[in-house]
């Protein structure tokens, strides 16, 4: 779908025509709450677009699903919310193990375990880069408004095909649920990334070739026959658990995505240049971060905001840019510290971190940030 | 279409298998190339879709495009590769662990979604991999190495299980008698929709030792005498779903194409 100004939608909508934008044909989900409309939509919109939509038993499966569905060639997406991406770690760790492209959508809710079902949160920071087991590189984005959720989709399957990886979209149940102005446009061929296919002939190919980038994935169906494992492989595929084979595949997984930080990180910068007291947040707190921001500037407060649209990798690069130039470092999140961890990792600066954390199902008001930032100032 | 011998899809130079001797796997693995190369199939637009077992290790020793899961889940799997080309031969190898215990749900959603996959149950009546524990097919009474009391539980008649989840075609073979065995995966895989095929098959090295150390020939007799009925159990037409999705997303597009 194209609209020639802004319309009104949810950021779940825009997820959903995010996907559809950048080509995707396939959609397996579970529902759940605040997740379920991007299901429901992509129920209605995979048929016309020649697509195909499934409901599974379970995230288990749907998150194997996905996983099938891209080895047959299709750009292939879920949307889940906690319980169900608990349900979904095993998996996401086939695909990463695989080097599977698929995308993940999150619309987190208060947790743990079944909690708040129609609350948000920002809770599965870290569920996002450790939920599933051993050691791995993995990608996650995060929507702050509507219009961020239909860029930030595409995005996401670009960076999932081009690092051949599951790329998470850790949007949260406000901006999910939130209706504002957003402009849909078709994608260039760049923004939606291709998945090329091997130009060697197919008795050579290697799916986990090692050394350089990762190798070209062709659809199942094809002139290539090869072998996908979740197991610890050689260059074909084939079973290899011995400690060379490991120590190099393991340092792959994580190195094809931390040493290419410089084409995934992104952040966005507000009143930076001049500020003494920087505020670090991302998804919905840094809406109300924004507030605080403006309101501080307009008591005479030299404040300024570094969102974070991507969580991981985790912009090391940007966040002690700042916390070597300003007196404090305010973190504003729906957990209690997830990611003012990650900033006071990289403080070697003696900068004052602050965090301000709400878990009680509502949203950051700018008015506790602001008072954060003034005494941050002071 | 191709025309190779069962040979012909076998990936030599893996072998020897990690089976132990003894073990039915190497002849259900024969069966299963024997149906491929009856058919005829097309290594490049065949899937081989495994889970995580001792059975799960075949799609190793197959040349044809080959997927190795996680445990459990290679009916998810197999249903998204099934659903995503419609023209892939799709199989799921599965251990009774894997295909009937922590993949029990996959197992009767994919029978009633009734996808295009065919479901190959190595049933060796325990968990060979991690030891000889007991699954959800091990006979009431017997011993594993998890139930030395002897075990409490009633095992599925996965069957029975498969047929009444809906699945188009269901057949029950042994490794006693692999030429069989051979013509009822090939009736699963040459069925549109879902087939479910087991194949009984003897684990000396767990089952047969931890229940009177039977050797592998005695097993196999047991096996030929098994209470569990044996063939064809169902064979129907069914619509499958991507068929029946492509149909009435025909009208749709039809209709949205103004
Ligand atoms: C989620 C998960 N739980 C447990 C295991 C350990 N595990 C590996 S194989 C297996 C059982 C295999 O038994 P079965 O499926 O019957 O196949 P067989 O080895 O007998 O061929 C188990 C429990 C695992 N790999 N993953």
């Amino acid at each position: 779908m194209e609209t020639a100004g802004p319309i009104f939608a949810s950021g779940n909508e825009a997820i959903a025509e995010g996907a559809f934008a950048a080509g995707a044909l396939f959609y397996a989900g579970y529902p759940i709450t605040p997740s379920s409309e991007i299901a429901e939509i992509a129920s209605r919109r995979m048929p016309g677009l020649g697509g195909m939509f499934v409901q599974m038993e379970d995230e288990l499966s749907s998150m194997a699903a996905i996983i099938g569905a891209s080895l047959a060639g299709k750009r292939a997406f879920t949307a889940t919310s906690g319980p169900g991406f608990s349900l979904m770690q095993e998996n996401l760790g086939m695909a990463v193990m695989g080097e599977i492209p698929c995308v993940v959508v999150n619309v987190q809710r208060s947790g743990p375990s079944t909690g708040m079902a129609t609350k948000p949160a920002q809770g599965d920071v870290m569920q996002a880069r450790w939920g599933t087991h051993g050691d791995h590189g993995i990608i996650t984005l995060v929507p702050s408004s509507v219009q961020d959720c239909y860029d930030l989709t595409i995005r996401a399957f670009r960076l999932s095909e081009e690092f051949r990886t599951p790329v998470i979209l850790l949007a949260d149940a406000a901006i999910g649920k939130v209706r504002e102005g957003v402009r849909y446009y078709p994608p260039t061929e760049e923004e939606k990334g291709v998945r090329p296919l091997p130009d060697c002939p197919p008795s050579d190919y290697r799916p986990f070739a090692f050394g350089g980038a990762t190798p070209p994935l062709p659809p199942f169906g094809g002139d290539y026959i090869y072998r996908i494992t979740g197991s610890m492989h050689d260059e074909r595929g084939g079973q290899a658990a011995n400690p060379g084979t490991a120590d190099r595949v393991i340092r792959h997984l994580t190195e094809k995505i931390e040493g290419k930080r410089d084409r995934i990180v992104s952040v966005r910068s507000l009143a930076l240049e001049d500020a003494e007291v920087a505020v670090c947040s991302f998804g919905c707190s840094a809406r109300s971060s924004k507030a605080a921001v403006r309101s501080a500037r307009n008591r005479g407060i030299r404040a300024g905001l570094l969102e974070l649209t991507t969580l991981w990798p985790f912009p090391d690069g940007e966040v002690r840019s700042i916390l070597s130039r300003v007196k404090a470092v305010i973190v504003p999140e729906l957990n209690l510290g997830q990611v003012a961890r990650e900033v006071e990792r990289l403080n070697d600066f003696s900068c004052t971190v602050v965090r301000v954390n709400r878990v009680d199902g509502g949203l950051l008001k700018p008015e506790e940030i602001l008072a954060a930032i003034e005494e941050g100032a002071s | 279409m191709t025309n190779l011998a069962y040979r012909d899809y076998l990936a030599e130079e893996k072998l020897p298998t990690i089976w132990c001797p003894g073990c039915g796997n190497g002849t259900v693995l024969r069966a299963l190339l024997q149906a491929f190369a009856a058919l005829k199939l097309d290594p490049g637009k065949t899937v081989a879709v495994s889970g995580i077992g001792c059975w799960g290790w075949a799609d190793d020793y197959i040349r044809v495009n080959a997927f190795h899961g996680t445990h459990g889940r290679a009916l998810p799997f197999a249903t998204g590769i099934a659903l995503a080309n419609p023209d892939l031969t799709v199989i799921a190898l599965m251990g009774d662990g894997d295909g009937a215990t922590i993949g029990g749900n996959h197992l009767i959603h994919a029978a009633r979604r009734n996808v295009n996959v065919t479901a190959l149950v190595a049933n060796n009546f325990n968990y060979g991999m991690t030891g000889g524990q007991y699954s959800g097919t091990t006979p009431s009474g017997s011993t594993t190495s998890t139930s030395s009391l002897g075990h409490m539980e009633e095992g599925f008649d996965l069957c029975s299980l498969a047929a009444a989840a809906g699945a188009p075609y269901v057949a029950r073979g042994t490794v006693a008698e692999p030429a069989k065995l051979a013509r009822l995966i090939e009736g699963g895989l040459a069925r549109r929709g879902f087939s479910f095929v087991e194949a009984l098959s003897p684990c000396p090295t767990h089952f047969g030792r931890f229940n009177g150390a039977k050797t592998p020939w005695e097993m196999l007799r047991e096996l030929k005498t098994t209470s569990l009925p044996l063939g064809i159990l169902a064979d129907r037409e069914k619509e499958d779903y991507g068929k029946r999705y492509a149909r009435a997303a025909g009208g749709e597009r039809k209709e949205g194409s103004a």
